[in-house]
């Protein structure tokens, strides 16, 4: 009887902890979730408010400008269909670049600007990240159904 | 030629790695001496091949052979020579390469120290990898050759790319492979036990220092990847919770598992089927490690432009892998539970409950690094997962483990008493509490995740000391306390050192992430930045010329209470065959803290020698992180060095003298 005893309080510990841990990465996961948005789909009011999500696309030519504090810069985040402004405090990646795609993670502010929080680095001058791509590709399809350009010429064409 | 001699040297090692795949493994099943006996020597053939064909490739990149597309892309005449060499690794290619290589050399080794097992165990451990092999050079030779000819042969390479010329590259990825594809051999010995039906402790005690050995190159191997991040990246972190980072933690996670689990299987013959799903666990996510590199289907800070196709042909393997491993697994593990009887509370059941907590880690982990996977695949929209789910997550699931760490050397094998425990520990308990609540106190503000973490810091500490002083009272028998504590077992230290390691680790990633400060901020020459007491005085920057670059080199002096401690100097780099700028930050590194300055962008563009963007950082204890991983190593390879390890061989080498004297 004995070691039924043990082997039933094993099981429900090992329960209790399985239990205790699932509920954690559940709430901790919903909770820290970004969501991909393309500019377009912000454009159409179909971010969330007031909550994290990620924008990618390319960053639009002539679009970067720094604030009088140095450190506060203004962007564009285009997906070739809609453009939406970006403010970021801090250092910027070394890739980061006008024409080149990026990504952003941030929130929509009253006035439809996008404060990113982050804005994600990349090793490598030719990586395009593949949310921005699939942002420029939907918009470009949606633009033209005929022609539908690889996201890699849609970056070039960005240049 | 020579890429094509070192192609040819590929094409050989596939056939060969086929032949040590089968033909030993039908021997050892058939029990044909002969075919047993290939295993050794096509394994050293195998190992020469892939050595030479590597050699090819580093030759075509020391002599600067643009006509190699590989090394075109990768390279460039004004590189400097270390860079050519490490530039081998540089790319897709070569680092698939280095790979196989790395698997050949472990098969290689296997073969030369194998002496005291038994052959057809060789054969079967040999065939294993053989096979894992082919797979690899099948891959490389069908998807990704690095000998493809460029004709024309190209004038000048593109040089590589400028954040890999750095010497953390040089020794980085070969670590962290040295790690990675070492859980194959851990991953062979399993297979070969499964197949063979004789998992016992003779298996486990053979494959514990292969696994040990997996094991510290992996620790090596990442905490060299943060430290590079750290100081080549330029944003100050060490750990980004970026999925590539997950692939080489998830493994490190499942072998720490491993190698504790494999220490109760050779003291006690039990967790048989657990060590060998963990051992199949550690190689299988170390291939999915390899996937998630390679195929770029993630964004993430390490995702180069990849070809997706290649990502497709890993994942047919990595299943294929899997699938084979879990349905041996499933018709031949022995069917007897965890096997041998212990107490709810003794060091089996302590383990386990570590090895449980280690895995869910994983779990938690490999959920946050899949799932936005997942999402797009089910056409939910696409997602990110972002540090703080698993700052959240892990904070919970490793307090039991640290805690557990402490109590665990001091509980008895079987069968346990909490109260004998409880005893042993309580001064170690004292301390860890006192330090909790006064250390953050002296340090600044008073947190209570700063306090929890330095308790278990104090408590790891505490308790190796207290479980080392009572092993030694206890196995004096009347010698010296010194000459018993030198005598114990060096598994004993290397364990000790290692649980120490963490501590160290431990304290290291509080205390930045407790006080850690940073500001960005535009300088002007003359103008100055304070941050935690540490003043920076801008001078300006000028022009320097590198190697391969060119660079906007600034000058700080850093002063503390007033007075000059150094000159600083962090560069914008730019390189000429790539468009590509570099930070380049500058560390005054110490042991109880870092500062950190970096370049950020000339405010105006044309003008460079006016105002800049600066990035300054205080980060105290952040070496500490580092630190704690090579002792962790240097643990492990303590306790990989125990004489049990080698008693057997020795033996087995006397032996034929003995004979021949008889």
């Amino acid at each position: 009887m004995k070691s039924r005893h043990k082997k039933l309080a094993l099981i429900g510990g090992a329960l209790a902890i399985i239990g205790i841990i699932a509920a954690l990465v559940l709430n901790a996961l919903n909770s820290n979730i970004a969501l991909y948005i393309t500019p377009t789909e912000v454009a159409a009011g179909k971010a969330p408010q007031g909550k994290l999500f990620r924008i990618g696309g390319l960053v639009k030519e002539g679009s970067i400008q720094r604030q009088a504090d140095g450190v506060t810069i203004a962007f564009v985040i285009t997906d070739t269909a809609k453009d939406i402004p970006v403010a970021y405090k801090g250092i910027l990646p070394d890739l980061f670049k006008e024409g080149k795609g990026a990504v952003a993670q941030g929130k929509l502010n009253e006035t439809g600007t996008f404060v990113a929080t982050e804005v994600l680095a990349k090793h490598d001058e030719n990586y395009m990240p593949p949310e921005a791509a699939k942002a420029v590709d939907d918009a470009q399809k949606a633009a033209n159904k005929h022609v539908s350009p690889s996201s890699a010429e849609a970056a070039k064409a960005g240049n | 030629m020579i890429p094509e001699l070192g192609h040819f040297a590929l094409i050989l090692a596939a056939l060969v790695s086929l032949i040590l795949g089968t033909l030993p493994m039908i021997g050892a099943h058939t029990n044909r001496q002969a075919w047993i006996a290939v295993a050794r020597p096509a394994a050293t053939a195998l190992a020469m091949l892939v050595t030479f064909s590597f050699a090819c490739l580093t030759q075509a990149f020391v002599a600067n052979d643009f006509s190699v597309v590989y090394v075109a892309q990768h390279s460039n005449s004004l590189l400097p020579i270390e860079y050519r060499v490490a530039g081998v690794w540089g790319g897709h290619e070569g680092s698939l390469l280095l790979w196989i290589l790395m698997l050949t050399w472990w098969a290689f080794l296997v073969a030369v120290f194998s002496r005291e097992l038994p052959d057809t165990m060789v054969a079967r451990v040999l065939g294993t990898l053989g096979l894992v092999g082919f797979g690899f050079l099948l891959f490389i030779l069908l998807t990704s050759n690095p000998f493809e000819r460029l004709l024309p042969g190209a004038a000048e390479g593109r040089d590589l790319n400028p954040l890999l010329q750095d010497p953390g590259l040089v020794i980085h990825p070969p670590l962290l492979y040295m790690g990675y594809v070492g859980f194959s051999v851990a991953y062979a010995f399993a297979i070969a036990a499964l197949l063979s039906g004789k998992l016992d402790a003779a298996w486990a005690r053979w494959s514990r220092p292969w696994t040990m050995a997996a094991w510290i190159f992996l620790t090596l191997g990442i905490a060299m990847g943060s430290w590079w991040a750290y100081y080549e990246l330029g944003w100050g972190g060490w750990w980004f919770w970026d999925p590539v980072e997950n692939a080489s933690f998830m493994p490190w996670l499942i072998g720490t598992a491993l190698i504790h689990s494999l220490a109760v299987t050779e003291k006690r013959g039990s967790f048989k089927n657990w060590t060998v799903l963990l051992a199949i666990s550690a190689f299988s996510l170390s291939l999915l490690g390899t996937f998630l590199v390679r195929s770029g289907v993630l964004t993430s800070v390490h995702a180069f432009a990849t070809d997706p196709r290649r990502g497709i042909f890993i994942l047919i393997f990595l299943v294929a892998v899997i699938g084979a491993s879990l349905t041996l697994f499933a018709a031949r593990a022995p069917k007897v539970g965890l096997g041998g009887r212990f107490g709810l509370v003794s060091r089996e059941s302590l383990l386990l409950t570590n090895n449980v907590l280690l895995v869910v880690a994983c779990a938690t982990v490999l959920l946050g690094t899949l799932y936005p996977l997942l999402i797009d695949a089910l056409g939910a929209g696409k997602i990110s997962v972002g540090p703080p789910y698993f700052n959240a997550v892990f904070v919970p699931v490793m307090s039991p483990i640290l805690f557990l760490m402490g109590i665990a050397p001091f509980a008895r094998w079987k069968d346990a008493s909490v109260a004998d425990i409880a005893k042993a520990v309580k001064w170690a308990l004292a301390i860890g509490v006192i330090v909790a609540i006064a250390l953050p106190l002296v340090y600044g503000q008073w947190y209570a995740l700063t306090a929890l973490g330095l308790f278990f810091a104090a408590w790891i500490v505490a308790t190796a000391i207290l479980n080392f002083i009572e092993r030694v009272q206890h196995t004096r028998a009347g010698r010296s306390f010194l000459a018993t504590a030198f005598s114990q077992p060096r598994s004993f230290f290397g364990m000790h050192l290692a649980h120490i390691g963490i501590a160290v680790f431990v304290i290291g990633v509080t205390m930045v992430s407790s006080y850690q400060d940073e500001k960005d901020v535009k300088l002007a020459p003359g103008q100055s930045v304070d941050v935690a007491g540490y003043h920076f005085t801008f001078n300006g920057v000028k022009a320097v010329e590198g190697p391969n670059y060119v660079a906007a080199q600034g000058d700080f002096d850093l002063a503390v209470d007033g007075k000059f401690v150094r000159k600083m100097n962090p560069e914008k780099r730019n390189y000429h065959s790539s468009a590509m700028p570099m930070t380049e930050a500058s560390i005054d590194a110490g042991l109880l803290r870092d500062v950190y300055v970096s370049l950020g962008e000339p405010i105006d563009r044309d003008k460079p020698e006016g105002e800049w963007a600066v990035r300054v950082y205080y980060k105290p204890f952040v070496d500490w992180i580092w630190g704690g991983c090579v002792l962790m190593s240097l643990g492990g390879l303590i306790a990989m060095l125990d004489r049990r390890y080698r008693v057997k061989a020795r033996a087995a080498t006397q032996l034929p003298a003995g004979t021949q004297q008889a």
